[in-house]
């Protein structure tokens, strides 16, 4: 995405920013994001949305995808705050 | 689902989440602010590869996860794609730190094939000649091809550049190539007094309005470039009244294991005179971090004095740092003289004053190098 504020459409393809490793870290029970200057262990929830950012699947599929694995129906508007922050603190970009 | 994704930073609990591997002290340039020991040229018996490869092991089962490859000049080492091979292997983010000299294309072809992430490289000046000149050595020319042909092979670089009274000149220059060439980060580390940098200060240390001058250069970057370019840049500690959280406290989250194998709460921390570290030629790892005297000595609260003891900051900065208690003040358990509440502060305050009148072009500088000063003169405890 080259504009940098611009909120994700449905069609957009998420994917996790190279700098970044993410992996599940048996250690901790979690998944983690390694980047140069750090290490961020994600709850469960971002862990699991992360998961589905790779690069193949749209925001209308990760978010039916998590519907089913949450239960929830109700989960679009967390979904989408969390992909702005995600996406606000560069771990995240999104191709069309 | 609660809140939609909070993200927890990993406080270490206990892990020594960092992990650095000063592969060799052996390097090819002579930076007169090297943070390596003053006799490094006396220790030869660097690790096997195979004895790297148990440390890279042995620290994953005790919870390490990053991985910086560091020395000395870590390209001196011929089994440094096979230790990246094995550290990514075990599931590491993979670090490398390198003064460029030796980064040929097709060793980073290779490191990239091995999981190599990340490379940070140091450089201290934008113009050729005068970057020549603070390392000892014709080194420019090398640095740029490398940090281009480091980019063509899409690695992400951090550019750490020490900042001293010779290069504050350089920041906007410095910027604008790394903006230009791509890099996603910038360090203006600051240069931290010990050993070569100890030594070299009274000709290194910058006057405050230099530092202010390089920060505010740095904020307009920041407006100018946004995201595309990430500027790290903290006052020093000397500038500051207050010491750094120097690694996170005591065997918190960082362990460093010397070319030799020994292991070491922070790489600073051989200047402690009669602290004897482990070795893991000797020793399990685990036993090392978890119960070694050394580790155990400054972890936690229970080792200060007053005032720090009595401080409500001392869970944000731990006291400081060890290493500069020691070697400005004597004794390593006094409060980092860095800091302004410290009976020892005006030590720091007296270099910061000297650094006004000591700007002269001819102030000598000891580059690092091979007998240019005696390791083995001690000196007699009054
Ligand atoms: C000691 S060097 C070893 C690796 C390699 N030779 C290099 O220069 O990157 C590791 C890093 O520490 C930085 N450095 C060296 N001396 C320092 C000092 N006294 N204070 C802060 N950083 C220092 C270097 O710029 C480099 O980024
Ligand atoms: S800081 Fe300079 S002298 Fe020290 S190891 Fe790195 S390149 Fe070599
Ligand atoms: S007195 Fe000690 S704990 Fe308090 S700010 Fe100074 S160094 Fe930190």
């Amino acid at each position: 995405m080259t504009s940098s504020n611009a909120p994700f459409a449905l069609n957009e393809r998420p994917e996790i920013n190279p700098v970044f490793l993410f992996r599940w870290e048996e250690q901790e029970q979690a998944y983690l994001l390694l980047y140069p200057e750090g290490i961020i262990k994600l709850n469960d929830s971002a862990g699991n949305i992360l998961k589905l950012c790779d690069g193949e699947r749209t925001i209308e599929t990760i978010v039916a995808e998590l519907k089913v694995l949450f239960g929830n129906d109700n989960i679009e508007g967390d979904v989408y705050n969390f992909m702005e922050v995600a996406h606000g603190k560069g771990w995240i970009t999104a191709k069309a | 689902m609660g809140k939609g994704g909070s993200q927890l930073k990993l406080d270490g609990d206990g892990k020594p989440l960092w992990l650095v591997l000063e592969l060799t002290y052996r390097c090819p340039l002579k930076c007169p602010w090297c943070n390596n020991p003053l006799d490094y040229d006396e220790i030869r018996n660097e690790l096997t590869t195979d004895e790297w490869k148990r440390v890279l092991r042995d620290a994953r089962k005790i919870g390490s996860l990053q991985l910086g490859f560091s020395g000395g000049e870590p390209m001196l080492r011929p089994d440094l794609e096979e230790l990246v091979e094995e550290g990514d292997k075990l599931g590491y983010y993979t670090n490398l730190i390198t003064s460029g000299m030796g980064l040929t294309k097709e060793r980073l072809i290779e490191l990239k094939r091995c999981g190599l992430k990340q490379i940070q490289l140091s450089l201290q000046h934008s113009n050729k000649k005068k970057n020549d000149v603070m390392v000892g050595v014709e080194s420019f020319d090398e640095k740029m091809s490398v940090i281009e042909e480091i980019k063509s092979q899409g690695f992400p670089v951090v550019l750490n550049v020490p900042l001293s009274r010779y290069n504050v000149d350089a920041v906007d220059d410095i910027i604008d190539m790394a903006a230009r060439t791509g890099v996603e980060y910038i360090e203006f580390a600051n240069i931290q007094y010990y050993n070569w940098a100890l030594l070299n200060r009274a000709a290194l240390l910058p006057t405050i309005e230099q530092i202010e001058y390089a920060e505010e250069r740095v904020n307009r970057a920041r407006e100018r470039l946004g995201k595309s370019l990430t500027i790290y840049f903290v006052v020093p500690d000397y500038f500051d009244g207050r010491p750094k959280a120097c690694m996170n406290g005591w065997g918190a989250i960082h362990l460093t294991i010397a070319p030799d194998g020994s292991a070491l709460p922070c790489q600073e921390a051989q200047v402690l005179d009669g602290v004897e570290f482990p070795n893991v030629r000797d020793h399990d790892l685990g036993w090392i971090w978890h119960q070694s005297p050394a580790f155990e000595m400054y972890r936690g609260n229970s080792w200060m004095k007053k005032p720090c003891v009595d401080c409500d900051e001392k869970e944000k900065d731990f006291g400081g740092c060890r290493c500069q208690a020691y070697l400005l003040t004597g004794d390593a358990t006094n409060t980092d003289p860095a800091c302004s509440k410290s009976r020892h502060f005006d030590i720091i305050q007296s270099a910061v004053e000297a650094a006004r009148i000591n700007q002269m072009p001819q102030m000598p500088l000891v580059m690092r190098s091979r007998g240019a000063i005696n390791g083995k003169m001690k000196l007699i405890k009054p």
